[in-house]
């Protein structure tokens, strides 16, 4: 089974260029399963049914999602064994910029829209940075300029990955992804023991246990304060 | 140069040496902060928490600063026996697998192909196969030559090299800039000389084609729909990259559509267009039908439809005018439309 990690922020097309890229696969008779990790809400499980693939969801709720992630991917990896597929993937929101899904030796997968704004891939840290694959969405809404400019913007943070355009409404790029992502070599049969790209953010504070109180009476653990300068300045 | 030594270079040395990458140290200065020493020396200087802090993998980060310097070098050859001066389409199959029935379309720097087809037809999936490069190896089976050649696969990869630029009508400008500011930041992202004098020639270009002048300090979200579209024609002519242009349908309103083709032309640009407006689709040598995701048949725009042409030219200048005295706030006189 081949395993693809799709990563980015919320709102950036992940999922719409995951479906076109799983019509594309199947025509390929490839059988396509799907795990969204999301935080809070995500409905888009019903949009990967009726595409009659294999899907799990997964909320993180209180959890950093990325660590919700990590724990939980051997066990989504033995899930889409038993169900035969011969591509996994999973989708993650990438929430805090600071995000960094991705595992050494599986194909990692960037989405990332021309409407987030030009500074935006200057913003994103390992999960744009460490990526094999960026996809660019929505460039049929802004000018050429700007989809050259802020391609050049991604290709100074990551010059190393391939950039791909793709239109989540037509699917215009998606089967040209769909031929980069399979490879039967690519075999997984477990994670376990492979290790993550980057650390992923950290804090074990108070406030990750539940403290909602204000004040430096209630903070524990690893707190780290802004340099204000002097207050009275 | 030898990757260790260019890697020993200071940020300074590096900067008067290649002034192109003065840009990639502006945009990752908070990264660099010292310029009389080398990029792994700044590295070097994070403590531990610190590179945690700011998700500084060491080795990624160098490696891909050299991997933007290598890509950028290139970038920058670009050899002129590299340009695109053709564009061959051979045929493959429809979405019923049959053959399509035309020997081999190629189109050449300078001319014009128009696009008609239903929507749905097929006219993306076209549009993607020359993008990608298609060598028989997508769902239509058709097979792209680049100045008649098998071409090199970096089209389909590389970010900085795009073959296709695209002008649609559903496209905006999103970016909080006047008109110099955004011509300069696209002009930059290319690494271009001679800026300023790239600036005025788009603006004059593109007020050509506009039916109301813009400024250079106008904020480009501020545009009418065709002084946008104008511009995005105008820039995209002088200073995008890629050699073929496909416009997808531009509207009739506050632009002059026959300018705006012939200024692409003038750019050596190849030139590919869906529409269904007779103007447009008369304008250009050739147009290819596309039914049922296949490519039907290929027409010479005819003689007689030449003439045609400038009959429904007069037409739309009637029209022009119209709305034209309406925006002057004129009242519109009965007017007989001679057609000649």
């Amino acid at each position: 089974m081949n395993l693809i990690t799709i990563s980015g922020p919320p709102s950036s097309g992940k999922t719409a260029v995951i479906v076109k890229t799983i019509g594309a696969l199947k025509q390929r008779n490839l059988k396509v399963g799907v795990v969204k990790f999301d935080c809070l809400y995500t409905d888009d499980d019903i949009i990967y049914k009726k595409l009659d693939v294999p899907v799990k969801k997964g909320l993180s709720g209180a959890l950093c999602p990325d660590h919700y992630f990590v724990s939980n991917i051997e066990e989504v990896v033995q899930w889409g064994k038993a169900q035969k597929l011969d591509i996994l993937i999973t989708e993650s929101a990438g929430l805090c910029n600071r995000c960094s899904p991705y595992i050494k030796d599986v194909k990692a997968i960037c989405v990332i829209d021309n409407l987030s704004g030009i500074n935006t891939p200057k913003k994103i840290g390992p999960m744009l940075k460490a990526a094999d694959i960026v996809v660019i969405t929505k460039g049929d809404i802004v000018s050429q300029a700007e989809r050259e400019v802020f391609a050049s913007r991604v290709r100074q943070v990551n010059p190393k990955a391939i950039t791909m355009n793709i239109n989540g409404l037509t699917g215009q790029g998606a089967f040209e992804l769909s031929t980069l992502i399979y490879d039967v070599a690519d075999k997984i049969d477990t994670v376990k023991g492979k290790e993550l790209r980057f650390s992923m953010p950290a804090a074990l504070c108070s406030y990750c246990l539940g403290e909602r109180r204000i004040g430096e009476d209630y903070q524990m653990g690893n707190v780290r304060k802004m340099d204000l300068g002097e207050i009275n300045e | 140069m030898n990757k260790q030594v260019f890697l020993e270079l200071t940020i300074e040395e590096t900067i008067s040496k290649y002034p192109f990458m003065a840009n990639y140290f502006s945009d990752h200065e908070s990264t660099y902060k010292k310029h009389t020493i080398s990029v792994v020396d700044n590295i070097a200087n994070y403590s531990e928490e610190e590179l945690e802090d700011f998700a500084i993998d060491v080795e990624l980060t160098i490696s891909l600063y050299y991997e933007y310097f290598k890509q950028t070098c290139e970038f920058l050859g670009i050899k002129e026996e590299e340009k695109v001066k053709s564009l061959s389409i051979l045929p493959g199959h429809n979405k019923s697998l049959e053959s399509e029935e035309y020997d081999e379309l190629t189109i050449s720097q300078g001319e014009i192909i128009a696009i008609v087809g239903p929507t749905g037809s097929g006219k993306s999936r076209l549009l993607a196969d020359i993008e990608w490069i298609a060598d028989n190896d997508t769902p239509t089976g058709r097979k792209i030559l680049i100045n008649k050649e098998q071409p090199d696969k970096k089209w389909r990869f590389s970010s900085g090299n795009k073959l296709v630029a695209q002008l649609s009508q559903n496209m905006n400008f999103v970016m909080d800039l006047t008109v110099k500011e955004f011509i300069e930041l696209h002009a930059a992202s290319r690494l271009i000389e001679g800026v300023d004098e790239i600036v005025i020639k788009i603006l004059d270009e593109a007020n050509r084609l506009a039916g109301e002048a813009f400024e250079l300090d106008t904020p480009i979200t501020s545009l009418s729909g065709g002084q946008s579209r104008a511009l995005m024609i105008a820039d995209t002519a002088i200073l995008s990259q890629s050699p073929i242009v496909l416009i997808d349908e531009i509207e009739n309103a506050g632009i002059d559509r026959k300018q705006a083709l012939k200024l692409l032309i003038k750019e050596e640009k190849i030139v590919l267009m869906a529409t269904h407006d007779p103007i447009l689709a008369l304008m250009a040598d050739k147009r290819i039908i596309i039914r049922n995701g296949g490519i039907d048949n290929i027409i010479n725009t005819t003689e007689n439809e030449k003439a045609m042409l400038s009959k429904l030219e007069q037409v739309d200048k009637y029209l022009m005018d119209k709305r034209h005295q309406l925006r002057q706030g004129k009242i519109l006189q009965m007017e007989e439309l001679h057609v000649h």
